[in-house]
């Protein structure tokens, strides 16, 4: 593994002092970076670390107050995109960035189709495009819609489209992010087989499981400063932690924290809302959900497993075609996310630049939304009102940077998820969703967003809490909603004794009987 | 470095703050190419600027161009409230046409058209036909969800023939006095548009800033999944805009056909619809939707106006103001944009590199 990589060979990118400087704002000061041919190199820090700035500084998006790069020994300087790939630095990034309307083929070859004369060679070029799919082991037909993919072959096809361009650098930024597990494991088989090949592979993820079982060597940054660089096989994950985030062991101990438990007078909790076989044809078969006070709920299960539908039922963004819910015994039709606002039930989506954010508006306005959704188009928070309010959420959820008049859209992602929190929080509700709320965002803010959500069960109040991350559910849920293929297929009762292995057993078993019935 | 340069260094960017914000302002660029246009149409034709009263009025070219303005400024505000939502209204000049030939027509077919309530009730008629025209665009919009360009060219097609079925297909006229005041009459010695216009301008300005209707228009403009998960009425709202886009287009076809009484259906309101963008485009609202600027529109009506009274000045032919409306459109928009601004930052950015580095306290990505 290390062995692949001589210390005496040069580097194939060398970045040396590299400054970035913002409108009086510092975002990379003085940083050093090496990237060698075959190796995968994870860059790790904190949201606002640095990291894309860096990379950004590398692809030429953002030009160099100081400092220099070097790309195999000849010193270079980017003015574009274009030229960085020209010259072999291909960049993948977390959302995918093709064209979904075009087909596999079209997106895979953009610019570098077969020619004969001036016409496009349409066959040969997907002749072409199939031969680099097939080299990551996709196999789909190059001429379907590239939207017709799952995003893991829709990741596969921005890499192949990397390899078209005979990339030397391959950056990687996220690309884990929307993928379940199977679908990771098949990524970096690919991942491995092109560092083999001799390109160098920079890696971005929050995921440090992931980290460890891919990378050859890491730099870590923090506050836009090298903190250091050191081989992946030599750093205990403790101390990796400890230098992204700059703080003492005890402090890391209180981050991980604890399973919730709970005695059994917990249980007898007045019941908030209750489902009874709600379901919606093509979306999530009829499930049976009931929400006590001072619960959290987890809703586990893999991607497509039916977790988001089922939270956007009970949310009202997508309405039930069965099935009846009772909110505090009364029943009611959630048809639209007003209702449910006023029934005080709010969902943060897991899709938090699409459906989360107002991105040109400010921060206080973000948080004002949806309360002053609620309020009525005619009834107007004064300014004293809603500057308490942001105040209030700022300081509790400790928004950077305090001021409540930038713009939503430059702020990092953890600190644009504790502004969405404080949007649903201002609106004082009884029931929180919350799908994915720490997908993308650093360890520190992820350990402030579940003992917050803790904190609100604690209050009183429910909360729904869906994440890929199983040991994340089982740390903060006392109960688990189990999720497969689009059903409810049971429910756990979480305790020092179930651990992540009982809710993978659950959907194993509930696959294995779905096979056996097929 | 001693005390006093550096409090000196700090005036100097508290200057440059200031300048930097007044660029970046939405309305610098537009009035800066309004202030520049009169001050050229001074330089031509001395005595340009000259405003006299007389007999309890106003007299004079900026007030003529006011009193023209109002037409854009009123189909302006609307689509201003129409582009927010990431939408477009494309019927306004249709509309202007049909409003003011079905006021004209009940005015001739009434036995009092001299009469102020028979004037009352014919300008209701056109309103009321344009608000439900408004209606139908939203209906078309929101409800059947077909896009704002193609759902208010029906009625951009189609609106002209209904003017002409309603006149049929002559150039209708009245003589009606009060009517007549609507366009060329005077409030306290100002021209009757112009006050309606600004009327109007307080009102939309009251609506959005002082309720959430402008914030919340803005959001579903900015973010229309985001906003209906958060609770906003987004259908409401965008169907209100497209509502009041239609009635403010039928006030303008009756102030714009007030001073000639006469309802020529195929004329009317012709390519009004794109200088009311222009309007809205030039007050710094961008057509993707989002923040929209009502004061800027205005300013954009006003220097559409003048543009087109510039000419005459210039002694050009009149068709060629298309052209220059078209130059200071460009001139505006290309200096309003966020390229245009980063570049300007940038060169200040490195000439301030070259003399004195400043150093950055904070650090952000």
């Amino acid at each position: 593994m290390i062995e692949a990589v001589p210390k005496d060979a040069p580097p194939l990118v060398a970045m040396h002092d590299i400054t970035v400087t913002f409108p009086g704002v510092k975002a990379l000061s003085g940083v050093d970076f090496r990237l060698f041919p075959g190796e995968v190199h994870a860059l790790m820090g904190e949201n606002g670390a640095g990291k894309s700035t860096l990379i950004k500084a590398l692809t030429g998006v953002h030009h160099l107050t100081r400092g220099s790069i070097t790309l195999d020994g000849k010193p270079i300087q980017f003015r574009s995109t274009a030229e960085a790939q020209a010259a072999g630095i291909a960049t993948v990034y977390q959302e995918v960035n093709l064209c979904a309307n075009l087909s596999i083929a079209e997106n895979v070859m953009l610019g570098h189709e077969v020619h004969r004369g001036p016409f496009v060679h349409w066959r040969a070029t997907q002749a072409r495009a199939a031969e680099y799919l097939q080299r990551l082991h996709l196999a789909v037909d190059p001429r379907a819609q590239l939207g017709s993919l799952t995003i893991a072959s829709q990741q596969l096809c921005a890499i192949a489209r990397a390899l078209v361009l005979d990339a030397k650098v391959l950056i990687l930024d996220e690309p884990t992010s929307s993928l379940d597990q199977q679908e990771v494991a098949e990524l970096f088989d690919v991942i491995r087989e092109i560092r083999d090949s001799g390109v160098a592979i920079l890696f971005v993820s929050h995921f440090l499981n992931q980290v460890y079982e891919i990378s050859d060597r890491m730099t870590v940054l923090r506050n836009g400063q090298l903190v250091g660089e050191r081989m992946t096989a030599d750093l205990p994950r403790r101390e990796l932690i400890s230098m992204m985030l700059g703080r003492s062991g005890e402090a890391l101990a209180a981050i991980e924290g604890e399973a919730r438990t709970r005695t059994e007078e917990d249980r007898e909790t007045p019941l908030f809302l209750s489902a009874r076989d709600v379901g919606r044809r093509g979306s999530v078969q009829p499930f049976s959900l009931d929400i006590r006070r001072s619960e959290v709920l987890g809703l586990a299960g893999l991607l497509g497993s039916g977790r988001t539908e089922v939270a956007r039922l009970l949310c009202g963004a997508d309405r039930a075609d069965s099935g009846e819910v009772d909110v505090d015994g009364q029943k009611v039709t959630l048809a639209d996310p007003l209702t449910a606002l006023k029934h005080k039930i709010v969902y943060s989506t897991e899709d938090r630049k699409r459906d989360g954010i107002v991105g040109d508006l400010s921060i206080r306005e973000n948080i004002a939304l949806a309360l002053q959704a609620r309020r009525g188009v005619l009834r107007p928070l004064s300014r004293t009102e809603l500057d308490a309010i942001v105040e209030k959420f700022m300081v509790a959820l400790d928004v950077h940077p305090n001021n409540p008049d930038m713009l939503i859209r430059n702020l990092s992602g953890g600190n644009q998820q504790k502004v969405l929190l404080a949007r649903w929080l201002a609106t004082d509700p009884t029931l929180l969703i919350l799908d994915e709320p720490t997908r993308g965002i650093d360890i520190g803010t992820k350990a402030e967003i579940q003992r917050l959500v803790t904190q609100l069960a604690d209050d009183g109040r429910c909360v729904v809490f869906i994440s890929s991350e199983l040991e994340e559910v089982m740390r903060v849920a006392n109960r688990v909603a189990v999720m497969c293929d689009r059903a409810k297929i049971g429910e756990l009762e979480n305790g020092p004794s179930v651990g992540v292995d009982a809710v993978l057993e659950e959907i194993g078993r509930a696959s294995e009987v779905k096979t056996d019935a097929a | 470095m001693p005390h006093d340069a550096q409090s000196q260094s700090r005036e100097v960017v508290d200057r440059q703050n200031i300048l930097v914000r007044a660029t970046s302002h939405h309305m610098f660029w537009p009035i800066v190419a309004l202030v520049v246009l009169l001050v050229l149409c001074q330089v031509m034709s001395p005595g340009f600027l000259a405003v006299t009263f007389t007999d309890g009025h106003f007299f004079g070219q900026l007030v003529d161009i006011l009193r023209t303005a109002a037409t854009p400024a009123l189909l302006g505000l609307g689509m201003a409230l129409v582009i927010a939502t990431g939408g477009v209204d494309l019927s306004v000049g249709a509309v202007m046409a049909i409003s003011l030939s079905l006021s004209l027509t009940f005015l001739r077919g009434s036995s009092s058209p001299d009469s102020v309530g028979t004037v009352a009730v014919a300008v209701l008629l056109g309103l009321v036909v344009a608000l439900v025209i408004g209606a139908f665009n939203g209906f078309l919009v929101v409800g059947l969800k077909i896009q704002p360009f193609i759902a208010t060219m029906i009625l951009m097609v189609a609106g002209r023939g209904i003017a002409m079925l309603v006149t049929k297909a002559q150039i209708t006229t009245v003589t009606s006095p009060p009517f007549k005041w609507l366009g060329s009459g005077f409030v306290l010695g100002i021209p009757t548009p112009v006050i309606i216009a600004l009327v109007v301008f307080v009102a939309l300005t009251v609506l959005t800033r002082w309720t959430a209707f402008g914030m919340l228009l803005e959001s579903v403009g900015i973010n229309a999944e985001a906003s209906r998960l958060a609770g906003v009425p987004s259908r409401t709202l965008v169907w209100s805009t497209y509502i009041i886009c239609g009635l403010l287009a039928g006030l303008a076809g009756i102030v714009y056909g007030a001073p000639t009484m006469a309802a020529d259906a195929n004329n009317i309101g012709l390519m009004k619809e794109m200088d009311a963008i222009m309007c809205v485009v030039l007050g710094g609202t961008r057509m993707s939707g989002g923040k929209f600027y009502l004061s800027g529109t205005l300013v954009g009506a006003v220097i559409l106006t003048t543009i087109e009274r510039a000419v005459i000045v210039f002694h050009l032919p009149s068709q060629t103001a298309p052209l220059f409306k078209a130059i200071v459109v460009i001139a505006v928009v290309v200096a309003q944009s966020s390229r245009f601004r980063d570049w300007a930052q940038e060169r200040r950015l490195r000439r301030q590199a070259g003399s004195d580095s400043i150093p950055a306290e904070k650090v952000i990505v």
